[in-house]
């Protein structure tokens, strides 16, 4: 059977209602508003690591978009790259890596990325997981002397990665923590697209704005995180006086600014394919989100837990999805035992 | 209690809906013109929701305009009535623009009828007697319009006289004159509150007396603002005409879909209906504006339902109008008076753009719940490029039911009726607004439709 008939009949064109279409807004629009809402980061990314983060991204997206056409071939699928979607990953994936990742890293990233983050799971829209953190993953476990905390640094290269990352940072020298206006600008080290919370903040704003992007997930996201932040300076006077671990003395504005928060916020816990359907779903998946980077950042040797924390929220979507399902305009609420049936 | 209280200026809403453009300029400004007769009728003897009529006439027959020629069969049913003088032929079969194939009654027009002039003036015009609705036996109002063969003007067609009929077990407090149109394009609605107000609220009065309703309130689009105050005249006309009820206007938020009972109800009065339930579930009846009208005919005037206002519009055809067409003539028939379809036509819809039928033969009738005829072009109809689902979630957040459209449209292509029953796949209301607004172009509504067709009932 199928919904889908246009057919032709007497000369007139025929087909189910409705007849007409909201033309403002396709799947390459809402691309097109997440690659202008990319462009701030980007431009932050070029201004801060120069000609590394262009040919970073060149490399990554350009791999991204191939291994597309690569899977889709194979699978014996039309070829949607008109609808962008690789190059958003691409981008977004670029993004996330530091400047200083070796080309084929970042060639295996891409990857992993398009082929076990999308191919596998059949393609757009059907992805459990964020492709671009599922390519992020994949390496930094793989590469982890190139991508860990080490990795950033690169004493050759500009300025700015001469210096460690502010969240691989120890307690003790919270002292040399980059000033607010540092971290919010981004002129410290760390990921290509992480290390401006102005250019993803304005970027993101657009996408919110436009309603590409859930703003429940962003907003809920930080604010959580803040709550989260004054929990562990409370745990962190009484537990860690000798200030081992960093995460437990950040004040608010430096574990809001600090690592992929906003930009992750925004352009990575937003994508609509990896997160729940409904609002009160991705309030809960943006409660959780906050939880795990909080406790990544805290107790693991991570310095940045957005990645993690971000595929595993994205495998308990189904499952929020499930519990979460809206109620209709007039109906009585279910039991528990028939929403979960 | 006043009956002219002031039209409430607070705006009603319902949740989720779209604004499609509107284009209802290109008709809205037409009075209602008689259609000149068509030589031949075709008059499906079901137009209505429930029973089929069955036919009470020979063929060859000779009929004389308002002769019953089907009678209804049980309750919900509804009689049909020869719209105009002539003869009757042999039953035959058509297709009427939901593409059901119905048993038909043909009729062979006679060159002696009056002027289509003649009936609208007789059925909408002259001066309405609102005094003496007072003095109507309640419980005689429901079988006079079953007499008449009302069925509801507003799309669905369900039988009047049903609504009127007042239940115990339901008592209805409020009759809600639906004046929203919200269907781009269709106007007829608006052109008989500005053209027939009296009518309009006769009928609603009738509706109040037969359920012994305390108010009627009739929502209009706010845009709307000749309706409104053409109706705002004619309450202030009629006075305290029916004592003990109310009369107000409410102006809601022009919004797709508005019209939708459920919708009109929660955004005029608050009220919210149980899934699964009727308006008499929150004690009100909703009657459309033409019905209204259908109703003061048959009780005040002893007139059959035999005509309707139908717009003619669209950017494909020549000279969009608003027409007073008999019952059962053939589409073509009203394209040809309104000039023919222009080179650019693409589409003709029996009813609007979001929940018309497309008419893959133009001979299909006018029925009782035809309210428009509207015709759209290439550009209209627009083609944008299906990608897979992006589950950009747009389609739950304009569904005025509240559901997951994308969720229901992947349980209905997989059959799966237990995804398709915890989403509630039987309250959808078949709107369209999740198709309209998908930006991967899914025909969601429509795999909805599918789904809801094959779910197995139990
Ligand atoms: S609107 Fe279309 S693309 Fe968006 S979630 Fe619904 S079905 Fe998917
Ligand atoms: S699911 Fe049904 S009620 Fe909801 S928007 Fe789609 S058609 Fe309308």
């Amino acid at each position: 059977m199928s919904a889908d008939i246009s057919l032709s009949c007497d000369g007139l064109s025929v087909g189910p209602s409705p007849h007409v279409h909201d033309q403002s807004l396709s799947t390459q629009a809402v691309m097109l508003y997440v690659l202008i809402a990319l462009s701030p980061v980007i431009t932050a990314a070029i201004w801060f690591f120069g000609a590394m983060a262009v040919s970073q991204l060149l490399l990554i997206t350009a791999t991204c978009m191939l291994c597309e056409r690569l899977f889709t071939w194979m699978r014996g699928q039309p070829c949607p790259l008109s609808d962008g979607s690789a190059a958003v990953t691409g981008i977004i994936l670029a993004l996330s890596l530091p400047a200083t990742t070796p080309v084929p890293v970042a060639i295996v990233a891409s990857l992993t990325a398009i082929g076990l983050g999308k191919a596998v799971f059949g393609g757009l829209g059907m992805n459990l997981f964020n492709p671009a953190m599922v390519g992020r993953a994949f390496v930094t476990i793989s590469f982890a002397a190139a991508l860990g905390g080490t990795g950033y640094v690169d004493p050759q290269g500009v300025e700015i990665i001469t210096q460690a990352t502010p969240l691989s940072m120890s307690g003790a020298q919270l002292e040399s923590y980059p000033s607010l206006l540092h971290l919010f600008v981004g002129e410290h080290n760390g990921s290509l697209g992480e290390v401006s919370v102005l250019a993803a903040l304005v970027g993101g704003l657009f996408l919110c704005l436009k309603g590409v992007a859930a703003w429940e997930i962003p907003v809920t996201l930080l604010a959580a995180m803040a709550l989260l932040t004054v929990i562990g300076q409370l745990l962190g006077a009484a537990i860690d006086p000798d200030m081992t671990v960093l995460a437990l003395h950040l004040r608010i504005d430096q574990a809001l600014c600090s690592g992929a928060l906003v930009f992750g916020a925004f352009f990575i816990a937003t994508d609509p394919v990896t997160s729940p359907i409904s609002r009160r779903g991705r309030v809960v998946f943006a409660l959780g989100l906050a939880l795990l980077i909080w406790i990544i950042r805290t107790f693991s040797n991570y310095p940045e837990g957005f990645m993690f924390a971000i595929l595993l929220m994205n495998s308990v979507v189904p499952l929020i999805n499930r519990y979460t399902i809206p109620l209709p305009v007039g109906a009585q609420p279910q039991t528990k035992k028939e929403a979960a049936s | 209690m006043a009956s002219t209280a002031p039209a409430s200026s607070a705006p009603g809403h319902f949740l989720g809906g779209v604004h499609p453009p509107a284009h209802k300029a290109l008709a809205a400004a037409f009075p209602i013109q008689a259609l000149p007769h068509p030589k031949q009728l075709v008059v499906p003897i079901q137009q209505h929701i429930g029973a089929p009529a069955t036919p009470c006439v020979e063929a060859r027959a000779a009929l004389s305009a308002g002769q019953r020629i089907a009678e209804a069969k049980g309750f919900i049913s509804a009689h049909v009535h020869a719209p105009l003088a002539g003869t009757a032929q042999k039953p035959a079969n058509v297709t009427i623009a939901s593409g059901r194939h119905l048993p038909a009654i043909p009729i062979t027009v006679a060159a002696d009828n009056p002027g289509g002039e003649q009936s609208f003036q007789a059925t909408l015009g002259g001066h309405w007697d609102l005094g003496a609705i007072a003095g109507l036996e309640p419980s005689a109002i429901a079988p006079q319009v079953a007499e008449a063969g009302v069925a509801g003007m507003g799309g669905a067609a369900f039988p009047t006289h049903v609504k009127l009929s007042a239940q115990e077990k339901a008592p209805i407090d409020t009759v809600l004159v639906n004046g929203c149109e919200c269907e781009p394009y269709l106007t007829a609605d608006d052109r008989v509150m500005i053209e027939a107000p009296q009518a309009v609220l006769a009928g609603a009065l009738i509706a109040a007396r037969a359920l012994a309703a305390g108010r009627v309130v009739i929502a209009i689009e706010q845009d709307k603002t000749r309706a409104m105050a053409s109706l705002k005249e004619a309450i202030a006309q009629a006075g305290q005409a029916l004592p003990g009820v109310s009369v107000e206007i409410i102006g809601l938020t022009p919004h797709y879909p508005m019209g939708g009972e459920r919708q009109t109800i929660r955004a005029a009065l608050g009220r919210i209906i149980p899934e699964g339930g009727l308006p008499s579930a929150v004690g009100t009846m909703v009657i459309n504006v033409g019905s209204c009208t259908a109703v003061a005919a048959a009780v005040l005037r002893g007139l059959p339902m035999t005509h309707r206002v139908v717009t003619v519009t669209g950017r494909g055809i020549a000279q969009p109008a608003n027409l007073w067409v008999p019952i059962g003539t053939p589409i073509e028939h009203l394209i040809a008076h309104c000039g023919g379809l222009t080179p650019q036509a693409q589409r003709v819809i029996s009813g609007g753009p979001m929940m018309g039928f497309a008419l893959g033969n133009l001979s299909a009738p006018v029925t009782k719940g035809t309210s428009g005829i509207t015709v759209l072009t290439d550009a209209d109809l627009g083609d944008a490029p299906r990608t897979a689902c992006i589950r950009c979630g747009r389609c739950g957040e304009v569904c005025p039911m509240r559901l997951v459209p994308s969720r229901l449209a992947l349980a209905s292509r997989h059959e799966n009726w237990d995804l398709a029953r915890s989403h509630h796949i039987l309250h959808c209301m078949e709107c369209g607004c999740c198709s309209y607004v998908c930006p991967a172009s899914i025909p969601l509504v429509q795999w909805i439709r599918v789904g809801k067709a094959c779910l197995p009932r139990d």
